[in-house]
């Protein structure tokens, strides 16, 4: 299990020992290599256009300007529009909390009904929906573009939560069906002698008992959908994109000079949202990964 | 409402979870089978802007594997693939290893690791490309230390493009590697570490001939899990190059993209899709047989 840290016990062993200094040097060499590229977003999105220029990627700006982000959220341009990556992050928002509010409904029921209700065949559409977890995205892709076309829904933001309540299903129903399988089942044979019925066991009993998972489930949801790049690009129109989709068409656009500290305030705008997540979240989120993960 | 009867009818029984199950029984037969289905069909009709149903039997996959692209695609994958399994599996075993010494800070040393995980690979991608900028980046700052002959730019040399996108994959993924492997190693019994050691076994035997071969569900559950991800392999390569320069790095899951939505040539982008379908069942058919075949799960 991911344990909590802590003290274990003591260790009389010297602090300086080489096997500490083995274990201690490679775990910052490694720690360092993987904040770099943090820093150096950071750095050059304080910088101004002469100063990278002439400067080193690596070194703190001499003259901090917040002009970069202030470009890169209102005004950058994508094609014809110039009104910054805000445009895409409402999008995203537009797109995001929808989406993980119905995909986690869906799957939460879904995994109850899994757990608690097993009906003759719920597991062969369970291990086709386990299975299909790893079927590439690109063949379903298009299918779902005539099945959205035909009731109208391609290119619409409806659509696309749609999909994210599609994809996000396999891990979600899975989550849900562990927990709630975990759950003593003494609970849920006495309401059922008291005669409550399939809603009520889940809207009374159930959901109070599974905060956990449901902030889990939002977790992986939120971060998920935010990161999305295919479904977003495939089924948005230019002025519906999602941030990460409007966040790549503002800097590898080919037209104009290469802002790189404008680029750079822009990627870190569109990271934020997931890292502080991850930041706030801590254990919960590996916890997430874990969980669908390890039993998946 | 659900049963309340003796003997209720085989339909009606259970009835609020059939319906509660809708959405999960339309996902599993309409989208994941259907669809599925349904590209695998289309791929052997020569359908252009339109799916149309004009069948020319393998023609599509005859072109396809006579495309310089889409064999450029395939050798990139192959690359990336074998290289990302190998180096995610030992850099994270390795890191877990550390991790599970027993050390301070873990938790800080943790979320080190982890949080490329949490950003998405546009993102992942952009920074790379910026951190590996030939006239910016670490080429040019090593450059200007004196090495005046120094060359990294992987993002610019069509030999070594994919490795520049390894790279950047790697940051992104071993956190997640690391993750998994410290809670298979956390799995394992104390005890099993004090008889090694009452045995006098070195600490590296023990974990070669010891701690991996128990964790082996873990490095299964793992390598499945990074093999799906590389044969999705797409946003990265967007972000990083563009499939560039020239087609030095195109990926499977880009052609499909850039055919069904670009080329206006479904019939290329659905027999492509079904080549990455039938990667996939090659990784998880066995797998599949071996963590459900031969025992029952609760």
């Amino acid at each position: 299990m991911l344990d909590p840290s802590g003290p274990r016990g003591s260790r009389p062993r010297p602090v300086l020992s080489s096997r500490n200094i083995i274990i201690y040097g490679t775990l910052f060499v490694v720690a360092f290599y993987y904040l770099i590229p943090l820093y150096v977003m950071v750095v050059t999105s304080l910088k101004g256009m002469p100063e990278i220029r002439m400067g080193n990627i690596f070194s703190p700006p001499m003259e901090i300007t917040f002009e970069p982000w202030v470009k890169a959220w209102a005004t950058a341009c994508t094609g014809l529009n110039c009104d910054g990556l805000s445009r895409g992050f409402w999008n995203s928002v537009i797109i995001t909390v929808p989406s993980v509010i119905a995909s986690i409904a869906i799957a939460s029921v879904n995994g109850y009904a899994l757990a608690n209700w097993k009906f003759k065949g719920a597991n062969i559409f369970f291990t086709i929906l386990i299975v299909g977890a790893f079927i590439p995205y690109q063949i379903m892709i298009y299918p779902i573009v005539i099945i959205l076309r035909d009731i109208g829904l391609y290119g619409s933001l409806f659509g696309l939560i749609i999909v994210h309540c599609i994809f996000g299903m396999p891990i979600l129903t899975l989550l849900f069906r562990n927990y709630f399988s975990a759950l003593p089942q003494e609970l849920f044979k006495a309401a059922r002698v008291d005669g409550a019925g399939f809603w009520q066991i889940f809207l009374r009993i159930m959901l109070p008992m599974s905060l956990p998972i449901f902030v889990v489930a939002v977790i992986l949801q939120v971060t998920g959908i935010w990161n999305d790049f295919l479904f977003g690009v495939v089924y948005t129109r230019p002025d519906t994109y999602p941030m990460t989709v409007q966040l790549n068409n503002i800097v590898n656009s080919v037209q104009g000079v290469k802002e790189y500290n404008v680029n750079m305030a822009a990627t870190i705008l569109t990271g934020l949202v997931p890292l502080i997540i991850y930041f706030a979240s801590g254990k919960l989120f590996v916890r997430g990964i874990a969980a669908g993960a390890v039993k998946g | 409402m659900s049963s309340a009867g003796k003997r209720p009818s085989q339909l009606t029984r259970n009835l609020s979870a059939k319906i509660a199950s809708i959405p999960m029984m339309l996902t599993a037969l309409v989208i994941f089978v259907g669809g599925t289905a349904w590209t695998v069909f289309y791929s052997f009709t020569n359908s252009r802007l339109l799916p149309r149903l004009n069948f020319v039997g393998f023609n599509q996959y005859e072109r396809l594997w006579a495309a310089p692209r889409w064999n450029v695609a395939v050798e990139n994958l192959a690359i990336y693939g074998v290289l990302m399994l190998i180096f995610s599996l030992l850099i994270g075993f390795v890191l877990a290893a550390l991790m599970d010494q027993k050390i301070r800070f873990e938790d800080t040393f943790r979320t080190i690791f982890l949080y490329p995980f949490a950003l998405s690979f546009i993102v992942t991608g952009l920074v790379w490309q910026w951190l590996l900028n030939p006239d910016f980046g670490v080429q040019a700052v090593v450059r200007s230390l004196g090495w005046t002959s120094f060359t990294f730019d992987p993002l610019y040399d069509q030999r070594i493009v994919i490795y520049g996108i390894l790279i950047a994959a790697l940051w992104q993924g071993t956190g997640l590697v690391m993750c998994l492997m410290l809670a298979g190693l956390r799995g394992i019994d104390e005890d099993i570490w004090k008889a090694a050691r009452v045995d006098g076994i070195p600490t590296w035997r023990t974990y070669v001939q010891i701690i991996i071969p128990m964790m082996r569900p873990v490095f299964i559950t793992t390598l499945v899990i990074i093999a799906a991800s590389i044969v999705k392999v797409y946003d990265l390569v967007v972000a990083q190059t563009s499939g560039g320069p020239g087609i030095s790095s195109e990926v499977p899951a880009k052609y499909v993209y850039d055919y069904m939505f670009h080329a206006q040539n479904l019939g290329q982008g659905f027999a492509a899709s079904t080549m990455m379908l039938l990667s996939v069942i090659i990784i998880v058919i066995p797998w599949a047989y071996l963590e459900f075949g031969g025992r029952k799960h609760a």
